[in-house]
């Protein structure tokens, strides 16, 4: 009996032992090598770099997004970051019910061109019911109505150097000296996908402000801070490095991989 | 397998020494290696992740309007004006506060503390999903590349059929195994005991594809691809409980495996795992 009841005290021990490992690991060992622009951290996120390889590789450049039944919508879209812009310009468009907005859309490209809303209403239109994945781990599924931006693009005829579709938006975020305003960036797969849309509509209403009035964009294979919404302007680049942070996103420029598809 | 007569011999400890044998491969240490530092990070930075929505749910989606929620670690005002961490499991509250939901000391300003798990199992240590992102993918691919490693050098080995496939004697000898560890005796033979088998079966070949399988599902680019990977777990969001379920179940194995460890012997059974050198009961050697 009392070899037993010492073997049981060095499982506990054992046990016990195993746990406190664990617990202690963490700590702020690892914080100075993993902040961002050390070289530690640098090494690790070029993983992200092989993740967009292989997905670029093994998923066919038009495989859509998985879209769902309308039954499947049960509840209304959770908005998330901005849901209000303060800007001057953005708060005079909202007053007028977005009347005077245009669509500008520049860059490298022959036609450059601004559209309104009303002529981006009577463009071709998708409508997908999708689900909106967050980076911080929800999903949500809702409906969006919208322009393909291939569409888009077919007017405006981006030259062979444009590499990059960047999208400027109206909300500005803390950072820096008077803040720092939302963009995202995608390439030209991304951009040409069919589910790729301009959206105005979602859940079969206008685009609600806190959702991304009067235009977002949806990039289905991608989280959704790719999905910028109270976009302003397009512009068609080479390279992403000369604009803010220079990584090609808000989030990016604060440390988020660039390819959001995982 | 032990012979019948070693059931009789006294506990672990006591048994007459055999000869050092080769036990393990270059190959099976090199990954197990491995995997202990991917694990490790993994771990951590999966963790992390989980900070940023410390939520549950089963199905395609998220129930923010409705609650199909089936865990989630939160802080909550008391009455008395303080702060507690609040862990829910399938409806059943359980209060928390200094591990899961509100931790850290009270010279922290008090936004730092409300979080689900506590700085010292993430990485980083503070709330950066970003750094939990980079980290959690990286040592993703790693464990991934580890496991063809592994699958690739056992089948070629043998290691794969003689010491982890479960055979009919393992299945046979499963209760007297059981009743051997249930008392602690362990023996030391020249390959591993049933349950030991099975433990090492479940974590290579169920566990590992099955948290490599969730995670995949949870990738909106892989969803395109493969809608196939999301449809057998039924949705994003269950993928995404599953996932936390195996990490749950990998860190109790990880337990009992040390705990196993220490108690067959941690000089013989650590010197195998990184040398190969393993020391044997005496009488196990004719098999």
């Amino acid at each position: 009996m009392k070899k037993l009841m010492l073997t049981r005290r060095r499982f506990l021990t054992a046990a016990a032992a195993g746990l406190a490992g664990t617990a202690l690991a963490g700590c702020d060992a690892f914080d100075g090598m993993m902040a961002p622009g050390s070289p530690v951290r640098n090494f690790l996120a070029g993983a992200n770099d092989l993740t967009l390889g292989v997905q670029r590789a093994l998923i066919g450049r038009e495989a859509l997004a998985r879209e769902f039944s309308e039954s499947e919508i049960r509840q209304g879209m959770r908005p998330n970051g901005a849901t209000n812009p303060n800007s001057m310009d953005y708060m005079f468009l909202r007053q007028g019910n977005f009347g005077l907005y245009t669509l500008e859309v520049g860059g490298l490209c022959e036609a450059p061109q601004s559209w309104s809303l009303e002529e981006l209403h009577n463009m071709p239109s998708r409508t997908q019911i999708t689900r909106h994945d967050c980076v911080e781990g929800w999903s949500c599924i809702a409906k969006w109505t919208g322009v393909p931006l291939a569409h888009i693009l077919g007017e405006v005829k981006p030259r062979a150097s444009a590499r990059f579709v960047v999208f400027h938006c109206f909300d500005v975020h803390a950072g820096g000296a008077g803040g720092v305003p939302y963009y995202e960036s995608i390439d030209m797969i991304d951009a040409y996908h069919p589910q790729t849309i301009l959206a105005y509509g979602m859940n079969g209403a206008p685009l609600p402000v806190e959702n991304g009035a009067p235009l977002r964009v949806r990039i289905e294979r991608q989280l959704g801070y790719k999905m910028a919404k109270y976009i302003s302007r397009i512009e068609l680049v080479e390279d992403l490095s000369p604009l803010w942070g220079g990584k090609g996103g808000y989030w990016e420029d604060l440390g988020y991989d660039w390819y959001a598809g995982i | 397998m032990s012979a019948p007569s070693n059931e009789e011999k006294a506990g672990a400890g006591s048994r007459a020494k055999g000869p050092v044998i080769h036990r393990q491969s270059i190959w099976t240490r090199a990954t197990h290696w491995t995997w202990v530092v991917c694990l490790f990070f993994l771990l951590l930075s999966g963790l992390q992740i989980f900070n940023a929505h410390p939520r549950l749910y089963i199905g395609q989606e998220s129930g923010f309007a409705y609650d199909n929620s089936v865990f989630s670690i939160h802080a909550e005002r008391t009455p008395e004006g303080g702060v507690a961490g609040v862990t829910t499991v399938w409806g059943q509250r359980f209060e928390t506060t200094g591990v899961l939901g509100f931790s850290g000391g009270g010279d922290q300003p008090l936004q730092s503390r409300v979080r689900a798990f506590p700085a010292s199992v993430t990485i980083p240590s503070y709330q950066d999903l970003a750094t939990g992102r980079v980290v959690h993918f990286f040592f993703a691919w790693a464990l991934v590349g580890t496991m063809l490693v592994w699958f690739v050098a056992s089948l070629v080995n043998g290691h794969l059929r003689r010491d982890i496939v479960p055979r009919g004697a393992d299945i046979k000898g499963l209760p007297g195994d059981v009743a051997r560890h249930t008392r602690l005796r362990f023996g030391h033979g020249r390959s591993y005991a049933p349950l030991q088998k099975l433990s090492y079966g479940l974590v290579l070949l169920i566990l590992f594809p099955l948290i490599v399988l969730t995670g995949l599902a949870m990738s909106p680019g892989i969803n395109a691809g493969w809608p196939w990977i999301v449809d057998i777990f039924g949705g994003r969001q269950t993928a995404r409980t599953i996932h936390f379920c195996v990490m749950v179940l990998l860190v109790a194995f990880f337990v009992v495996h040390v705990a196993m460890v220490v108690l067959a012997g941690p000089v013989n059974t650590m010197r195998s795992i990184i040398t190969g050198k393993y020391r044997i009961d005496a009488g196990e050697e004719e098999r």
